[in-house]
């Protein structure tokens, strides 16, 4: 059996039938993570000694009976999330060399129930793009064709599990980090609510739209990791203190009655046509089921990504104000007064794709432009929220496409911004809006590229669009990648 | 044009620690001082992935501060980000307040006297918000390096913007020490000048009495005693009338004082102004109080001055000039406070407190801030002194030894042999003993000569060395003269 191929649930079945122990699965991942990764670049820390040590500490506490529904299990962590004593770079030649004294809370949580962590994954600067084509160091591929892109900012979380790298994975998501790139490597990815996960050691790029969540091979694992990684946190004051529930606990669902909701922008000019059909297709597989699909509308879509990105880069652009060198990160070698110093620095620290949008951030709060920039995509926003509660005050989830079209090619679109940003379309306004997504494999295209589908949530509902997804799943046969 | 024909127009911006234990956005101790960057963690020093979570008490001093300054709380309030780049400032930014303040629309009275004159004046406060405060640079010339110490990063502040109600140097010092005063009473700030718990920003502008509009205004900044407000808007008011005289304008620019040689001087001008792109900070929720909030943390306002002056000249009925000055020291009014509780003489404790304990504190021998004396204790020398257990200029010798090295007045007193016993069968021994000694007084008394009754009393005074008041031996000395008559 090859243990790698196994989800979460399975994992934890086969370890606790003692079929297979944690070090073995740990060595297993590795093993594949020597052959595989060289080219498919997902990782920017492999913690082999770390991980091993875990594995042993978790076997000792599975065979004293002291199981956690993590207890052993080898996941990858994206390297935007604090790690007490592992190198946490966010990609960025600025934070090189940056070993936080701290976990996030979502790694502590983790750690709590004895995880295996194989390592940092790799992703775009900050968190920024697409493609995980702006990382400084590792530019990771798509485990289904490694001429294409894997997504991004999550790229490495999803190409990782992908290419089963890993079981499952720690993502963020701001605007799609962890939907996007879990469509386009064809694994399930999960944006909570905001504040259903606490931020606390999760590096900033949009503090009020960045969200931790789980990328995995199906959305029921993803509901194991939200109950793990879930909950209110002192040192995040935008966390939220909710009862508590169990996210698997729709799994097996009946989609009889559920109405879903199909908006018709999502499906307009600029989703390519597979896209559409397959959505549409996986629309008709729920309403076989017993969904009533209903037609909803949502006219401000088309300025969604405007005020995204005025609302992002703005936060960004503070958010990223702390990198001058002085404390730590790259300090240039060029001496000078302070201003000359941080000039420096930060000029060679962070790359194109950051700077353009600390500089987009910095333009749109400036005295004098802030109420026709950053004021208006406030307004927007609050317009967004207020469809999106129009169309739930009459259906439970709302079906879209992922991103308008499958993986595309490495050197695609890096060079176009404006068509990179306009790619985001389908999943900024989930977080615009504060609302849980899943994504999910719903086909492939003619090359076999995954396509994936967004099921989106009520506020605090994460546990029907899992439930829903994994309905879906469970009639669909995926195509694993042939890495 | 004199100067006095120029009608100043100044407004003060005044940046108060908070006494809180913790610093307003991490767990951190707000103490004042400890080892350089000992009180700092990844919170307050800015490092990737850290969050700031507001300390509700910081929350609740700037509110008490609001109503110690009569102002309107907003129920409503927002923080925002202040950004720009400095080395002391490890994030970028400063958490601080724009549009939604915590407070608004306050008033504080000031009384002074300018020129022989009693004056008073009602001073509007624009707003009061909460903000955190920068680290500090130290910088080694020696080595020709910069040094960071983040340990103040995260510290409470308040701001405090004043209307531009103020017209001279006078007023503008009165105000800082009033509200440095109510900030004292309200217990939110210990507004140590010396220590930088209080600072102020100042704005000028001069303006004829014919013109509508304010002029130009200056900035100065960072100011850190009375005196040097008193001393910066007295050279700026000079500096801008002589520049308005000769015809040239004002500059709107942010200028520093420079203490050693008692002038102002250029720091940026408008055009270097930063551009600081406020916008709400998104990891702080907004502030919400409810009715009950408010009216809970209003009522936990302690005693203010003016409820004590009106106390102290009312029911008290203490001289309103005592009494003020009392009250105008926080540490005083409390001393006297609780003394009064040990000892309900009010006037023989404030005349010790303004005669005694003022007095040394002037020269310097006591330090208010952490007196060696309690005020049980000094409530007891005062009583002892009044009901004559030792004499008045023995009271003041015992508490120079307790304003020096503290201790109870009744151990010194007896040690020093100071109390006076009263014994009546030792003062009749001694009178019997005068009287056998000085019969030619004796007898000049009983003649009707009573003018002898004066050397007669000295003869007993002396004798018993202080251990009679004079009050007994008089009674006992007429007594026993009497007796022989």
């Amino acid at each position: 059996m090859d243990v790698t191929s196994l989800s979460v649930k399975e994992l934890r079945a086969g370890l606790d039938k003692k079929e297979f122990s944690s070090p073995e699965i740990t060595a297993a991942y590795l093993d594949r993570i020597k052959k595989i990764d060289g080219s498919l670049e997902s990782y920017i820390t492999v913690t082999e000694e770390e991980a091993l040590t875990a594995a042993n500490e978790a076997q000792k506490k599975i065979d004293s009976g002291d199981v956690s529904p993590l207890s052993g299990i080898p996941l990858a962590i994206k390297d935007n999330i604090c790690t007490d004593g592992v190198k946490t770079t966010c990609a960025s030649k600025m934070l090189e060399n940056f070993i936080p004294p701290y976990n996030a809370t979502a790694m502590e949580k983790l750690n709590a129930q004895g995880i295996v962590m194989l390592g940092k994954t790799s992703m775009d600067e900050f968190a920024m793009g697409g493609s995980t084509q702006t990382s400084a160091f590792k530019k990771t591929k798509n485990p289904y064709d490694l001429t294409r892109v894997p997504g991004g900012s999550s790229g490495g979380s999803a190409a990782a599990v992908g290419a089963r790298l890993c079981a499952a994975a720690l993502g963020s998501d701001t605007g799609g980090s962890i939907r996007q790139p879990a469509s386009f490597c064809g694994v399930t990815g999960l944006k909570p609510t905001y504040g259903r996960v606490s931020r606390y050691g999760l590096v900033a790029f949009a503090s009020s739209l960045d969200q931790i969540g789980p990328i995995a091979n199906t959305a029921e694992d993803c509901g194991i990791i939200l109950n793990a990684v879930c909950g209110y946190d002192y040192h995040d004051g935008t966390s939220e203190n909710r009862p508590e529930e169990d996210f698997t606990a729709k799994v097996g669902m009946s989609m009889k009655g559920v109405k879903i909701a199909i908006p018709a922008e999502f499906y307009a000019e600029g989703i390519d046509e597979d896209v559409r059909k397959a959505v549409l297709a996986a629309a008709d597989s729920y309403k076989a089921m017993g969904a009533e699909l209903v037609d909803v509308s949502m006219p401000s879509l088309k300025y969604a990504v405007a005020a995204y990105y005025l609302i992002a880069s703005a936060e960004a652009s503070s958010n990223l104000s702390r990198y001058d060198g002085i404390k730590y990160g790259h300090r240039s070698d060029i001496t000078g007064d302070y201003n000359e110093l941080i000039t420096a620095s930060r000029s060679e620290g962070f790359g194109d794709e950051v700077k353009r949008r600390i500089l987009l951030g910095n333009y749109a709060l400036c005295s004098g432009y802030y109420d026709a920039y950053y004021g208006k995509a406030m307004a927007l926003k609050q317009k967004i929220r207020e469809e999106y509660n129009e169309i739930f005050g009459k259906c439970d989830i709302i079906l879209t496409p992922t991103a308008p079209g499958v993986a595309y090619g490495v050197n695609e679109n890096i060079h176009d911004p404006k068509k990179m940003y306009q790619a985001d379309i389908c999943t900024v306004t989930v977080n615009i809006a504060s609302l849980p997504a899943i994504s999910t494999t719903c086909g492939y295209d003619g090359k076999g590229m995954p396509i994936g589908m967004s099921l989106i949530g009520k506020m605090w509902d994460e546990a029907t669009i899992i439930g829903a997804a994994s309905a879906f799943e469970q009639g669909f046969e995926r195509v694993p990648a042939n890495i | 044009m004199p100067v006095s024909d120029y009608i100043p127009v100044i407004g003060l911006e005044i940046h108060s620690e908070l006494l809180t234990k913790s610093k307003v956005f991490c767990t951190c101790s707000a103490e004042f001082g400890g080892d350089k960057n000992s009180r700092c963690c990844p919170v307050c020093s800015g490092l990737p992935g850290t969050l700031p979570i507001i300390n509700q008490t910081a929350v609740e001093y700037a509110v008490k501060a609001g109503y110690a300054l009569g102002c309107s709380i907003n129920k409503f309030s927002v923080f925002d980000r202040k950004n720009y780049f400095y080395p002391d400032l490890p994030k970028a930014y400063q958490i601080s307040q724009l549009n939604l303040p915590l407070c608004i629309n306050g008033t504080v009275p000031i009384d002074y006297e300018e020129n022989g004159e009693k004056k008073h004046k009602e001073i509007r406060i624009n707003r009061i918000h909460l903000e955190e405060d920068a680290g500090k640079l130290i910088h080694d010339d020696l080595n020709g390096v910069s040094l960071a110490d983040y340990n103040r990063c995260g510290i409470p502040l308040i701001e405090i913007v004043t209307e531009p109600d103020l017209s001279s140097p006078e007023e503008a010092r009165t105000l800082v020490e009033k509200i440095s005063l109510l900030l004292q009473y309200a217990g939110v700030s210990d507004c140590k000048m010396e220590q930088g718990s209080i600072r102020c920003d100042v704005n000028i502008s001069l303006m004829k009495p014919t013109d509508k509009e304010f002029g130009t205004r200056a900035e100065i900044k960072n100011l850190n005693s009375l005196k040097s407000i008193y001393r910066t808007v007295e050279y700026e008011i000079k500096r801008q009338a002589r520049l308005l005289d000769r015809g040239e304008k004002i500059v709107q620019e942010t200028r520093r004082f420079d203490d050693n040689k008692g002038e102002t001087r250029t720091m940026r001008t408008k055009e270097d102004a930063h551009d600081y792109k406020y916008f709400p900070d998104p990891d702080i929720r907004q502030v919400n109080f409810t009715d009950e909030d408010l009216s809970r943390i209003r009522n936990s306002l302690p005693e203010m001055p003016y409820e004590r002056l009106e106390k102290y000249t009312g029911k008290l009925s203490i001289p309103e000039k005592e009494a003020r000055i009392i009250v105008n020291n926080k540490r005083l009014s409390d001393l006297f406070e609780d003394a009064l509780k040990c000892y309900n003489n009010p006037k023989s404790l404030v005349n010790f407190i303004i005669g005694e304990i003022m007095r040394r504190m002037n020269l310097g021998e006591i330090d208010i801030e952490k007196p060696m004396f309690t005020a049980e204790l000094m409530a007891k020398l005062v009583e002892m002194s009044d009901t004559e257990k030792v004499t008045k200029s023995d009271a003041k010798e015992i508490f120079r030894e307790m304003a020096e090295k503290g201790g109870d007045p009744e151990d010194i007193a007896k040690r020093e042999g100071m109390i006076i016993e009263n014994d009546t069968g030792k003062v009749l021994e001694v009178i019997d003993s005068v009287i056998a000694g000085n019969e030619k007084a004796v007898n000049q008394y009983k003649s009707g000569d009573v003018k002898v009754f004066g050397f007669l009393m000295g003869q007993c005074s002396k004798a018993l060395r202080g251990a009679a008041t004079p009050k007994v031996i008089k009674e006992e000395l007429e007594k026993k003269l009497k007796s022989l008559t």
